[in-house]
C-alpha cells in the first residue's frame, strides 16, 4: 500500500518537469539536450567548489575581519608572509604565527606515524583475511564496523575509555601499574590520536589490500608450489610486487586524509594539551571561525598552502594509479 | 570461487588437515582484533545501560547493576545490602546502617534487634543487574533531543534524495549523449576530487551566508549534493546499458526526459542503491562543516550536539552514552543489513 502510494508520488513529482523538457528537447538537438541534464549538477560544482577556490585566493590576499570580499581591504602577500615568517622553522615559538608551525609540525609527525603504522597493519589484516579462515566475512566486518561510523562518536568511545576513570585506567589498576592521565599528558595524547585514527580508518585501507590480493592469480601460487619455494620467498617475490599498485593507492590515499585530519581529534583532545594535538586543519578552523578575532585571510592563506601539499600528493596518487593500470595491462 | 582456491593452494602447501602455527597466530590475531575493534563499542553500549553511580564506580563493573536494599523493620529507608566476607559473620548478608571511618554499622535483616559492627574491608557490596533505559528514555524529554534527530534525519534523507537526483541526471547525459563540451564537463566534475571540502571552508562560508542558508538545513544539504564519486559510479553503470532500449522507447515517441526516469533510472537501482548507502554515511556523519555553517543549538544535528554536550555536560555522561549509541545504530543497521553491498561498492570503486 505505502509502497504504491510512494511509486505514484514519485511518478507525480518526477513529470513536473516533462512538459519543460520536451518543449526543450524540440529545441535543442545533436544531444545538446545533455547540457540541461548536468546543468544542477554543473551550478552546484561551480557555486560550492569553483566559486570558494577563486574567492580562496582572494581571500588570501586580504585582511581584517570582515566577511564579505568588498569590506576587506587588500594587503596582497602579507597573509603568507606571516605565516612564513620564522626565525628558525624547527622551532614554532620563533614564528611569527607559532600557531600555525605547531600545527606544520604535529602535522608531519602524525602523519609519518599514522600513515605508515596504518599501511602496516592493514596489509597485515589484509593478507591473513586472505587465508582460509573460518568466519572471514564477520572479521572483515568487525574490522570494517569502526570506517561507517562518525568521527564524533569514534572520539567519544575512546574518550569514554581513556578518561581518567575509565577502563583502560581500571586494567593498568588491574595489572598494578598507576592510572595514566591519556589525554592530558601531551606525549600520550599524540599517540592516542595517531591509534584512534588508525582504529577508525584501517578497515578500508583493509578491503583495498585485501581486494588486491585477492586480484593475483591463483595459478601464479600455484607454480611457486610446484617449485616449493618457501613462503618468505613466495611473498617477497610474488605477492608484494603483485600488490605493489595497490599499495601505492593505500598509501597516497592514507596521506591525503592524514594531512587533512581534524574531526576525531576536536572532540577527543580539543588540539591540546596546549597544541600537543592542534594539527593543521584546526588551526584554519580555530583561525577562521573558534577565535574572538575571525582571521578569514589568514585562515584562506593557510588553506592554500595546504591545498599545495594535497596538490602534490594527488599527482603522485595519478602516477601511481597510471602505474597500477599499466601492470594490470 | 577465486578466492577458495587461492586460499586452498596457500593452505595446500602446508598440509591440508593440520593445523600449523601461522593458524594459531592467524586466529588469534583475528580474536584480538575483534577485541580491539569491537570491544571499545561494546563497552559503551553497556556502559550507556547504567545509572550515574554506577558511571562513577572505578574500577567499573561489566555489566549495569545496581546495590541492592532492603527493608529492615526499625528503619525508615531500605538499607544496602553487604556479604561478609571475613571475620565471623563471614558469608552472612548484612544491612548497613550507617558506617563511621572504617567500621560499619550493620544489621542481619532477619534478626533486627542486634546491630553487628563490620570492618569495611571485609565485605562486598551485594547488587544485581539493573538496566537504566531511562538514560534513553529521558533523552527526549530533554536536551530538544528529539529536534537534533530530527535536523539530522531530515538533512539525510532530502540531501540523499537531491544526490541521487542530480547525480544520475548528469551521469545520464554524460553517458547517453554525445555533445559538445561532453569531455571537458566529466574531467571538470573529476577534477573537483582533488579540492577537498576543508580548503574551501572560509569562501563556502561566505557563499553559504550571501546566500541565507547559514543556520539552516540547506546550508548543509546544498554545498554537498554534487559529488564527483556519485557521477562516476552511475555513468560508469550506465554506459553498460544498452542504447537499444532507448532507441525502442524513441521510437514509442518518448521523451529524453521520460526514457531517463521510466527506463535509466529502474535500470540503474544497483548504482544508485550503492551511492545512496555511500551519501546516508556521509551525511548522517558529517561534522566539520555542519559546525562551521550550524552555530545556533537548535538547528544541530546529532553529531554537532554530542560535540557541544561532551564540553558542557561532562557530569552527565550518563545522556551522553546513550545519545552516541542512538547516533550509531542507524549506520549499524544499514551495515549489518547491507555490508555486502557497501564492501564490494569501496573495494570496486575505492571510494569512501
Amino acid at each position: 500500500m505505502t509502497g504504491r502510494l510512494a511509486a505514484a508520488l514519485f511518478g507525480a513529482i518526477m513529470n513536473i518537469p516533462e512538459r519543460p523538457m520536451r518543449w526543450a528537447q524540440n529545441r535543442l538537438r545533436d544531444g545538446r539536450l545533455g547540457w540541461l541534464f548536468v546543468a544542477p549538477n554543473l551550478a552546484v560544482f561551480a557555486i560550492f567548489t569553483f566559486l570558494p577556490i577563486l574567492i580562496d585566493f582572494y581571500y588570501a590576499g586580504t585582511g581584517g575581519t570582515a566577511l564579505l570580499p568588498s569590506e576587506r581591504p587588500w594587503i596582497g602577500g602579507e597573509n603568507f608572509a606571516s605565516l612564513l615568517d620564522c626565525q628558525n622553522y624547527l622551532d614554532p615559538n620563533s614564528c611569527a604565527r607559532d600557531q600555525f608551525w605547531h600545527g606544520v609540525w604535529n602535522t608531519l609527525g602524525f602523519v609519518t606515524l599514522q600513515v605508515s603504522l596504518m599501511l602496516l597493519f592493514s596489509l597485515l589484516t589484509a593478507l591473513v583475511l586472505n587465508r582460509e579462515i573460518i568466519g572471514r566475512s564477520f572479521f572483515r566486518a568487525v574490522f570494517f564496523y569502526p570506517v561507517l561510523l562518525s568521527p564524533v562518536v569514534v572520539a567519544l568511545i575512546w574518550k569514554w575509555i581513556l578518561q581518567r576513570d575509565g577502563l583502560l585506567n581500571a586494567g593498568m589498576l588491574g595489572l598494578g601499574a598507576d592510572p595514566v592521565n591519556w589525554l592530558l599528558d601531551a606525549r600520550w595524547a599524540f599517540g592516542w590520536t595517531v591509534f584512534v585514527s588508525i582504529w577508525a580508518h584501517m578497515g578500508f585501507y583493509t578491503l583495498i589490500l585485501l581486494a588486491g590480493l585477492q586480484a593475483i592469480p591463483a595459478d601464479i601460487y600455484e607454480a611457486a608450489a610446484m617449485d616449493a619455494a618457501p613462503a618468505g620467498r613466495v611473498f617477497r617475490r610474488i605477492t608484494l610486487p603483485l600488490l605493489m599498485p595497490s599499495l601505492v593507492v593505500v598509501l597516497v590515499l592514507g596521506l591525503i586524509r592524514a594531512v587533512q585530519i581534524f574531526d576525531e581529534v576536536y572532540v577527543l583532545t580539543g588540539g591540546g594539551p596546549g597544541t600537543a594535538t592542534t594539527y593543521l586543519v584546526q588551526f584554519i578552523y580555530n583561525t577562521g571561525f573558534a577565535s574572538q578575532v575571525r582571521q578569514y585571510g589568514l585562515a584562506a592563506a593557510a588553506s592554500l598552502l595546504l591545498a599545495g601539499v594535497l596538490l602534490i600528493l594527488t599527482l603522485v596518487q595519478l602516477r601511481g594509479m597510471r602505474a597500477k593500470g599499466d601492470a594490470r595491462g | 570461487m577465486r578466492v577458495g582456491k587461492i586460499a586452498r593452494t596457500l593452505t595446500a602447501t602446508r598440509g591440508r588437515n593440520h593445523w600449523d602455527w601461522t593458524d594459531w597466530a592467524s586466529y588469534l590475531y583475528l580474536c584480538l582484533g575483534v577485541l580491539v575493534m569491537f570491544g571499545p563499542v561494546l563497552w559503551l553500549g553497556l556502559s550507556s545501560l547504567k545509572s550515574p553511580t554506577g558511571l562513577i564506580e572505578f574500577p567499573p563493573s561489566l555489566l549495569p547493576t545496581e546495590p541492592i536494599r532492603v527493608a529492615v523493620p526499625g528503619y525508615p529507608a531500605p538499607l544496602p545490602l553487604y556479604r561478609v566476607t571475613k571475620g565471623e559473620h563471614a558469608g552472612q548478608t548484612l544491612a548497613e546502617i550507617r558506617r563511621i571511618g572504617l567500621q560499619a554499622t550493620m544489621v542481619d535483616p532477619v534478626v533486627p534487634g542486634t546491630t553487628i559492627r563490620v570492618p569495611v574491608e571485609d565485605r562486598a557490596k551485594v547488587t544485581r543487574v539493573h538496566v537504566a533505559w531511562d538514560n534513553y528514555t529521558d533523552l527526549l524529554g530533554k536536551f530538544a533531543f528529539g529536534r537534533y534527530l530530527w535536523n539530522s534525519v531530515f538533512i539525510t534523507v532530502v540531501a540523499t534524495i537531491i544526490t541521487l537526483l542530480v547525480n544520475s541526471m548528469a551521469a545520464f547525459a554524460l553517458s547517453k549523449y554525445h555533445f559538445p563540451g561532453r569531455e571537458p564537463i566529466f574531467l571538470m566534475m573529476l577534477a573537483t576530487l582533488m579540492i577537498p571540502p576543508t580548503i574551501i571552508l572560509v569562501p563556502n562560508y561566505l557563499i553559504a551566508a550571501t546566500l541565507g542558508l547559514t543556520d539552516n538545513p540547506w546550508g548543509v544539504i546544498w554545498p554537498a549534493v554534487a559529488t564527483p564519486t556519485g557521477v562516476f559510479l552511475l555513468r560508469q553503470y550506465m554506459l553498460t546499458l544498452p542504447d537499444d532500449l532507448l532507441e525502442a522507447a524513441r521510437m514509442d515517441n518518448a521523451s529524453e526526459w521520460r526514457i531517463y526516469w521510466r527506463i535509466v533510472l529502474p535500470l540503474s537501482a544497483p548504482a544508485l542503491a550503492v551511492l545512496a548507502i555511500f551519501s546516508v554515511m556521509w551525511r548522517w556523519n558529517e561534522f566539520l562543516w555542519p559546525m562551521v555553517v550550524l552555530s545556533r543549538g537548535e538547528s544541530f544535528t546529532l553529531p554537532l550536539a554530542l560535540n557541544s554536550f561532551q564540553g558542557e555536560l561532562t557530569t552527565q555522561w550518563n545522556y551522553l552514552l546513550a545519545m552516541t549509541i542512538v547516533t550509531l545504530i542507524p549506520v549499524t543497521v544499514i551495515f549489518a543489513l547491507l555490508q555486502r553491498y557497501i564492501t564490494q561498492g569501496i573495494a570496486s570503486a575505492g571510494v569512501k
